[in-house]
C-alpha cells in the first residue's frame, strides 16, 4: 500500500529556484562555448542534469553527451544508457583510455592510480582528442569537501589541472566564460542542489533512474554510483523514490562513505589533477 | 506517511578580518547541533593526529590540505545545515586580504552576512573592508560576533568597546547592523546555549541568530527587467531565453527592447514537461518566450513594459571595487558585462578612491590598485540599457572584465547625460511609434541572405576613397547582395537644400534618419565620408542603432579620426583586395550570409551509438 506523496510547496519553490539557476548556467554555457559536451555517468546527479538541459533547451539537447567508460562500470548502467540515449536522441560519445586498459589497469595497483588512469586521464585525453573547450558536470558542492569550493564556470589549465588557491571570482551570475588558448572550463550547473534536492526534483519531474538506486529484494542499494569494484552498497530496503526520500531525512552517514577513492587525501589529489 | 514540514532556504556567509575564528564558529555550530555526518568528526581528528597536532574546529571545512597546514581559509566554502525548519547554505568566506575575491564570490550569493571579530584584536582593516563590500553587494542584513570572548575574560566592557567601534564605522557608510553577538566559538559559549561566563548578556545565540534573519521578498513588484540571453530555434518555435532580473511578465504583454527599441507582443511563455503552458512569470526565473512577431532582437537587449523603460546611454557613474591583478586604469581597455549585455569600455575619469580601512578619500591619479574601491566615470563604445542601482539593484550593477578575468564589479550611482542624449531620446520616440508593415527585418534577412548594415568608408584620397565605396557596392550587387551607395552629397542639393550652410549638426542627423530609412528596407548602405569628426559617428550610430556600423578606414591622413575604425586598408592597396578584406570582416560579424543562428557546428540527429 503506497500513498502518493505529493512534494509540499515550500519544497516546490526551493527546487524551481535551483533549477532556475542551473538553467541559466546551461544556457550561459551554451551561448559562449561552441565546443561544448556534458559528462554523463547515469548516476542520479548526472541524470537530473541531463534533464535540466532538456528543460533548458525546451526538450533538446544541443551538444555532445560524454561517458568516460572505465570498463569496470555495473552493466546494468551500460544498458541503461543505451536506452535513454535512444530515446531521448542524444549524442553520445564514449572516451576510454584504451592504452591503460590493455596494460591491464585496474583498483588492486592503487585506487587512486586506477582513478586517475580511467577516469582523470581518460578524460583529458578525450578532450584534447575532440577540442571541447567547455565540459559541464553534475558535481554538487555538499559532495564532499573540495567540490564545496568549486566554481560555477572553473578554469583548468593546460595541463587540466585546477589551481584552487586562484579561482575566478563569480559573482551577481556573471562567470568566467573567456579564456586563453589551451585551457577549458568546466561548467558546474549543481554545485548548490544537495543529495536530497536531487531526489526531490526527481521525484517532482518524474526523471526515469535506474534501479540499482533501489532495493530490489536482498536489504541493499547504491547511495552512489561509480565502478564495480570500489562501490559499496548500503543496507537499505527503500524501494521506491519515496522511501529513498525519508531515508534521507533522517541518514547521518556521508553520501560518498561507499567510494573507496574518497579515502584519506584521495580527493584532494585527483582533484587537483583534474578529476571531475 | 509524513509529509516534510513547511521549509525556507536561507544563504548567510561568514565573513571577517583573517583568524578572527569565522572557520571554527562554523565547525562549531555544526558539531554543537549534530549536523555533522557520522564519522566526520573522528576522520578529521584522526587526520590532526597523524599529523601530530592539535583538533581545531575550523578543519572541519577548511578542505585543502594547503588550508590546514596555514590554518586559514583559502576559498569559500558551502556547507548545508538545517535547524527548526529551515535549511541554510552557509558560505565560509576566506579574511585573508589576498583571497578578497575569494570572499566577493561567497558573499554575493547570501540573504545575510555574519560578521566576525576578534574581541582581543579588535576591528582590523579586513573586518572594515568586508563591511563595505557587504553593502556594494547588497547585502543588506548584517549581524556582527563579538568571538574569541574567552581570550577577554568574557569581559563586558571590552565586548561594548569592540561594538561601539564597529557600529560607528557602519554608520559612516550606512550601514545599520541587525546585532551584535558575543560569542567563543572555540570554548562554545553562546553557539547554541546562552553563555553562563556572559550572564551581562541576554540576547540570541549564535544559532538564535541565525533564526532571527528574515527573506528577502522577492521583487515581483518591481517593473520588469527581462534581459535576453540566447535566441533558440531548435525547432518551428522561434524562442527569446533569459532569466527575469525584476517584475512580472504576462503573456500578451507588449514588450520594448532597450537599446534597439525593438517592439513586440508575448505570444507564449514555453517550457518543457509542463502542462499547460504558463501564462505569466516573475523574477528570478528563467524562462523562454515566443513574439507574435519576428523582430531581430540579440542577446544583451532588456524587454520592459513600455510605461516603466530603462535608461539607456553610454556613460555613468558608479562604485567600484577592484581585484583584477594588475590596477584599474584610465589608459586601461575593459569589457563591461551588465546582466546579458556587454560592450567595450573606458574608464574616463577616477574620481576618488575611497580607502577602505580609513574611509578616507585618497588622490586617486587615475589608478585604482587591487583591492581598492573608487567613484568613477565609465563610457562605454555603445549604448547600453541600465538601471541606476537604487531603483533597481539587478539592472544596476556590473561587472567589469580585463582580459579574460572578471576584475571588478560595481554599482551604477547615476546616469551621465551625454551630447547624444538627445538623439537617442529621438530615435526611441521614432522607433517606439514607427509604423511596420508585415516583413520584418529578420524575414528580410532570411530572403536577402544578409542583415542590414552601414559601411562607411573614410579617410584616404578623395578619389580612392569614392572609387572603394562604388567597387565594394558593385561586387556586393554582383553577389546577389541588396547593396546601395548613398553619398552625402546626394543630400546636399536635395533635402538639404532649405539649410543654411554650416549647421554640421543638423545635416548630420539628416544623413543619420535618411540611412535609418534605406537600412530599414534591409539594405547594405555604402558611405564614403569625408571629414568626420568622432561625435559625427556616434551622432549616426545613435540614429541606426541597432544596425551595425561598419567603420573602414583608407590609409592614414592624420587628420581623420582612427579609433572607432573597425577596419584599416591602406590606399595603396589594389581595390579589389581592400573589397575582400572588408567582405571578410562582414562575414565574420555574421553580417552576410544566412546569419541568425548559424553559429552551431552541432548536428543534433547523430547517434553514434
Amino acid at each position: 500500500m503506497t500513498t502518493k506523496v505529493q512534494t509540499n510547496t515550500d519544497t516546490v519553490a526551493h527546487l524551481r529556484a535551483l533549477e532556475d539557476q542551473s538553467v541559466y548556467i546551461l544556457r550561459e554555457a551554451y551561448k559562449h562555448f561552441d565546443d561544448l559536451c556534458m559528462l554523463w555517468s547515469m548516476g542520479k546527479d548526472s541524470t537530473a542534469l541531463l534533464w535540466l538541459a532538456r528543460k533548458a533547451f525546451f526538450g533538446h539537447v544541443p551538444f555532445p553527451l560524454v561517458h568516460i567508460d572505465t570498463s569496470y562500470k555495473i552493466p546494468a548502467m551500460i544498458e541503461y544508457r543505451d536506452r535513454v540515449a535512444k530515446e531521448w536522441g542524444l549524442n553520445l560519445l564514449i572516451g576510454q583510455n584504451k592504452d591503460a586498459l590493455a596494460d591491464g589497469m585496474n583498483y588492486t595497483r592503487g585506487r587512486v592510480v586506477c582513478c586517475t588512469a580511467l577516469k582523470t586521464n581518460a578524460l583529458k585525453q578525450f578532450l584534447a582528442e575532440h577540442s571541447f573547450t567547455g565540459v559541464i558536470m553534475g558535481i554538487r558542492a555538499d559532495e564532499e569537501g573540495t567540490r564545496a569550493k568549486e566554481r560555477y564556470f572553473s578554469p583548468r589549465d593546460k595541463g587540466g589541472e585546477w589551481d584552487f588557491r586562484d579561482q575566478p571570482p563569480e559573482f551577481w551570475d556573471q562567470y568566467k566564460t573567456s579564456f586563453p588558448k589551451g585551457t577549458h572550463i568546466r561548467i558546474h550547473p549543481l554545485l548548490d542542489w544537495r543529495e536530497i534536492d536531487i531526489w526531490e526534483y526527481i521525484r517532482l519531474e518524474n526523471i526515469p533512474m535506474i534501479d540499482l538506486y533501489f532495493d530490489r529484494g536482498d536489504g541493499t542499494r547504491y547511495r552512489s554510483l561509480g565502478c564495480a569494484p570500489c562501490t559499496l552498497s548500503i543496507k537499505s530496503t527503500a524501494r521506491t523514490i519515496d522511501e529513498v526520500i525519508e531515508e534521507l531525512k533522517v541518514t547521518t552517514v556521508a553520501e560518498r562513505s561507499g567510494r573507496a577513492q574518497d579515502e584519506g587525501r584521495g580527493m584532494e589529489l585527483l582533484r587537483k589533477d583534474g578529476y571531475m | 506517511m509524513v509529509v516534510a514540514t513547511a521549509t525556507e532556504h536561507l544563504s548567510i556567509a561568514i565573513v571577517g578580518h583573517v583568524d578572527h575564528g569565522k572557520s571554527t564558529l562554523l565547525g562549531r555550530l555544526y558539531a554543537d547541533t549534530g549536523s555533522l555526518p557520522d564519522g566526520k568528526l573522528e576522520k578529521v581528528q584522526a587526520i590532526c593526529r597523524q599529523q601530530g597536532k592539535e583538533f581545531e574546529y575550523a578543519f572541519l571545512f577548511d578542505a585543502f590540505l594547503e588550508e590546514q597546514e596555514q590554518g586559514i581559509t583559502i576559498d569559500t566554502a558551502r556547507t548545508f545545515f538545517s535547524w527548526q525548519n529551515r535549511r541554510y547554505i552557509i558560505i565560509d568566506a576566506p579574511g585573508h586580504k589576498e583571497f578578497l575575491k575569494n570572499m566577493v564570490s561567497g558573499a554575493a550569493r547570501a540573504d545575510a552576512a555574519i560578521l566576525v571579530i576578534d574581541a582581543a584584536e579588535g576591528v582590523q582593516e579586513q573586518s572594515k573592508r568586508h563591511g563595505y563590500l557587504l553593502s556594494l553587494l547588497g547585502i543588506r542584513q548584517i549581524a556582527v560576533v563579538v568571538n574569541k570572548m574567552d581570550l577577554v575574560d568574557y569581559r563586558e566592557d571590552v565586548y561594548r568597546k569592540v561594538e561601539a567601534e564597529y557600529r560607528a564605522f557602519l554608520a559612516s557608510i550606512n550601514v545599520t547592523p541587525e546585532r551584535f553577538v558575543p560569542a567563543s566559538a572555540r570554548m562554545g559559549e553562546n553557539i547554541t546555549e546562552p553563555s553562563q561566563r556572559m550572564p551581562w548578556f541576554s540576547g540570541p545565540t549564535i544559532l538564535d541568530t541565525l533564526a532571527l534573519f528574515r527573506m528577502d521578498a522577492a521583487p515581483d513588484q518591481a517593473p520588469l527587467r527581462f534581459p535576453l540571453q540566447d535566441v533558440f530555434k531548435f525547432d518551428a518555435r522561434r524562442i527569446l531565453a533569459g532569466r527575469i532580473a525584476a517584475g512580472t511578465l504576462t503573456v500578451g504583454d507588449r514588450l520594448v527592447f532597450s537599446p534597439s527599441n525593438k517592439t513586440a507582443r508575448v505570444r507564449s511563455i514555453e517550457a518543457f514537461n509542463v502542462d499547460p503552458l504558463p501564462l505569466q512569470a516573475v523574477a528570478g526565473q528563467s524562462i523562454g518566450v515566443t513574439l507574435d512577431e519576428q523582430i531581430f532582437v540579440e542577446r544583451g537587449e532588456i524587454a520592459s513594459h513600455e510605461a516603466t523603460l530603462p535608461l539607456v546611454g553610454r556613460t555613468f557613474r558608479g562604485n567600484v571595487f577592484w581585484m583584477g591583478k594588475r590596477p584599474l586604469t584610465t589608459e586601461g581597455e575593459y569589457v563591461l558585462r551588465l546582466s546579458t549585455g556587454e560592450a567595450p569600455c573606458r574608464v574616463t575619469t577616477v574620481h576618488r578612491i575611497i580607502d577602505a580601512t580609513e574611509l578616507g578619500y585618497v588622490d586617486p591619479k587615475g589608478v585604482v590598485n587591487r583591492n581598492e574601491v573608487a567613484e568613477l566615470t565609465i563610457q562605454t563604445r555603445y549604448p547600453i540599457a541600465f538601471d541606476p542601482y537604487s531603483s533597481l539593484a539587478t539592472t544596476g550593477r556590473f561587472v567589469l572584465v580585463d582580459e579574460y578575468d572578471v576584475a571588478g564589479g560595481g554599482i551604477i550611482t547615476e546616469a551621465v547625460s551625454d551630447e547624444f542624449a538627445d538623439l537617442r531620446e529621438e530615435a526611441r520616440r521614432r522607433d517606439l511609434s514607427w509604423v511596420q508593415g508585415d516583413v520584418g527585418s529578420e524575414l528580410r534577412a532570411d530572403h536577402y541572405g544578409h542583415r542590414a548594415a552601414l559601411v562607411v568608408i573614410s579617410g584616404g584620397v578623395p578619389s580612392h576613397q569614392a572609387a572603394l565605396a562604388r567597387r565594394l557596392e558593385s561586387v556586393l550587387v554582383g553577389d546577389g547582395r541588396h547593396a546601395y551607395l548613398l553619398d552625402p552629397e546626394n543630400l546636399r542639393q536635395g533635402l538639404d537644400a532649405d539649410m543654411l550652410s554650416g549647421d554640421r549638426q543638423e545635416s548630420i542627423r539628416r544623413f543619420g534618419e535618411v540611412a535609418r530609412l534605406l537600412l530599414d528596407t534591409g539594405q547594405i548602405v555604402i558611405c564614403p565620408m569625408r571629414g568626420l569628426l568622432d561625435e559625427d559617428y556616434h551622432a549616426v550610430q545613435t540614429l541606426v542603432h541597432p544596425v551595425p556600423m561598419l567603420v573602414v578606414q583608407v590609409g592614414q591622413t592624420g587628420s581623420e579620426p582612427s579609433s572607432e575604425a573597425d577596419i584599416h586598408v591602406s590606399g595603396s592597396d589594389p581595390i579589389e583586395e581592400s573589397c575582400g578584406k572588408i567582405m571578410e570582416e562582414m562575414r565574420s560579424r555574421s553580417l552576410l550570409a544566412y546569419a541568425l543562428n548559424e553559429k552551431r557546428r552541432f548536428r543534433y540527429a547523430n547517434y553514434s551509438i
